[in-house]
């Protein structure tokens, strides 16, 4: 059987129609990526089987949970799924420790793989058992929520902007645990999210949607590596790169890590030599140069090669660069192309000003 | 003290009370979520009538009751022709006519009830392997606790009270029709203030009981925040 999640759905949606049809793999997680209102949510639905588009079609890993065409349908509560709304949507009538278990009960004795012990050490819910769901914050109800999904012992996690309704705060006491949850499961999972903080934290994969219509589907890495997709405007833009811990340096707080094109030296990290991380550089830290410059006080300046220069209007543009091989991203004015005369194939030398950790 | 027929109207009242409350939670609450779910645009029409027993005077439903039940009415005549017979003054009768006149007392309480209740609440049910008939069980019924409480309430108090529609069409056949509102009114006919006094006190300090019971079992519900 072809393992994976094949769908293909036509929802007419107000303005305009959701009109997607693809297959992602059966794991991982897989961000659905676009601006409010494109379909995401909608599509989010669909693959649930909450929402009942006039055309659709879902094969989850060879079974076939939709076909309009055959007339099968398999409801959501025979799908063995997760789905994490926005706001959490607990019972209000029942304890925490009751709403994590309430999919755990119908589970099929032999399909119950999940333990209470295990999802509450996971999501930090040991104070909160016997809570009612008015005596929880945003935060907390959204961690019981995650762990009422994963209780139900998922064949497919479907999360639903999980951190939309929550501030700053908050967000940022949910992030670890979802990279946790990312480390310690095998399930394939779908996120909807609009934040682009999120989507590189969390993601492995993404699908960009845009007014209902797939853009762009791939790998994070080469995604966010693109300079034709609207990613690439944002402020935030930026590739990323997996790289590993070569060498601390106490005396200066710092640390050495090495990637396919060669070396960094970032911020001290708290983890030991040898370790995997993924680190994001973003367009707006790295700036151009023809010839290696002279004393300056940024510590990173890598040989690079230009491979693609995109405009985006108002002056600026962003150019793909590659460092030994890896996709680096710069945004830079037009003006500054210009007089460095810079176009696909010049040699620069990049001048990274900063580099943030991932994970 | 009560006389044995006074006893036997309060026991034929709380009879009837009881299977009237039963019948409309029994065909109520579906037909409550029902109203309260659907998107049918002839919806209202359905509600209008519903509420029809608000406003319309007892003895206008009586009267059409009787007509309809009685031996030459559509209902009582096919009953007849069937080998039954007509239920215009039968305990049956007494039944049929308190459903009706109840009939909002217990449906609009549920009706709003059930609105209440979000629609993602029960997606998250059904993502959570609940089929419809467990969602209702699980979620809908112990969120609308007090809602469903007092929809019964209500319906059973409203029933007691009843008098119009009962004089229209069980008239007043002692251990048969004759309810406590009936029995209230016939001594105070017969000027027998000392019996009235008897059964309206009963009837007054029963009332404010159940009233009493419900709503302080609603409140204890609000303290225990199992309604957001």
């Amino acid at each position: 059987m072809s393992s994976g999640i094949c769908f293909h759905f036509s929802l007419p949606l107000g303005e305009f129609n959701l009109e997607i049809d693809t297959e992602i793999p059966g794991q991982g997680v897989t961000a659905l990526f676009g601006r409010s209102g494109s379909g995401k949510t909608s599509l989010l639905r669909c693959i649930a089987g909450l929402e009942k588009p006039p055309l659709a079609f879902l094969r989850f890993n060879g079974e076939i949970w939709h076909d309009t065409g055959q007339g099968l349908f398999v409801p959501p509560q025979q799908r063995s799924i997760g789905y994490v709304f926005q706001e959490g949507v607990l019972f209000p009538h029942l304890r925490a420790r009751e709403n994590l278990l309430f999919g755990f009960k119908r589970t099929p004795k032999l399909q119950q793989i999940e333990s209470l012990q295990r999802v509450v050490d996971l999501l930090g819910l040991h104070n909160l058992l016997q809570r009612y769901p008015y005596q929880l914050s945003g935060g907390e109800k959204q961690r019981v929520a995650i762990g009422r999904a994963l209780l139900n012992n998922p064949r497919l996690l479907l999360m639903d902007e999980p951190m939309a309704s929550l501030d700053r705060s908050h967000k940022k006491e949910i992030i670890p645990y979802l990279e946790c949850l990312h480390r310690s499961t095998n399930i394939p999972i779908i996120y909807v999210t609009h934040d682009p903080e999120e989507l590189v934290r969390v993601a492995d994969r993404l699908l960009l949607i845009e007014a209902g219509r797939l853009v762009a589907q791939g790998a994070l890495e080469e995604m966010m590596a693109r300079v034709d997709l609207p990613i690439s405007r944002d402020y935030d833009a930026g590739a990323i790169i997996s790289a590993r811990i070569l060498e601390h340096d106490e005396e200066f707080h710092l640390t050495r890590v090495g990637f396919k094109g060669g070396e960094l030296t970032i911020a001290a990290i708290d983890q030991p030599v040898g370790n995997s991380i993924r680190i994001r550089i973003h367009a707006k830290d790295v700036s151009l140069a023809l010839d290696p410059p002279g004393p300056t006080s940024i510590l990173n300046i890598l040989p690079a090669q230009v491979m693609e220069m995109q405009a985006h209007g108002r002056g600026r543009m962003v150019i793909r660069l590659e460092v030994g091989g890896v996709p680096v991203l710069a945004r830079i004015t037009q003006k500054s192309q210009h007089r460095l005369g810079l176009e696909p194939g010049s040699k620069v030398y990049a001048q990274i000003k900063s580099v943030a950790l991932l994970a | 003290m009560l006389s044995e027929s006074d006893l036997t109207a309060l026991f034929i009242t709380l009879k009837l009370a009881s299977v009237t409350t039963l019948i409309l939670m029994l065909f109520g609450t579906p037909f409550a979520w029902w109203l309260a779910r659907t998107r049918w645009r002839f919806k209202f029409l359905l509600e209008a009538l519903v509420a029809l027993p608000l406003v319309l005077p007892p003895t206008v439903l009586g009267f059409y009751l009787l007509v309809a039940l009685g031996p030459h009415g559509p209902i009582g005549g096919l009953l007849e022709a069937l080998g039954g017979y007509s239920l215009a003054f039968t305990f049956t009768g007494l039944v049929v006519g308190s459903v009706f006149y109840s009939l909002p007392f217990v449906i609009q309480p549920l009706q709003n009830a059930f609105s209440a209740i979000e629609e993602r609440t029960l997606e998250a049910a059904s993502t959570l392997r609940a089929t419809a008939l467990d969602r209702f069980f699980s979620v809908v019924l112990p969120m609308t606790r007090s809602g469903v409480i007092t929809a019964a309430t209500l319906g059973f108090a409203h029933t007691i009270g009843e008098f119009g529609v009962v004089l229209m069409i069980g008239g007043s056949i002692p251990g048969e029709t004759q309810v406590l509102s009936i029995a209230i009114y016939d001594h105070v006919e017969s000027l027998e203030y000392t019996q009235a006094h008897w059964l309206s006190a009963a009837l007054l300090i029963f009332s404010f009981l159940v009233l009493f019971l419900v709503y302080r079992m609603n409140q204890r519900q609000c303290e225990q925040g199992t309604r957001p």
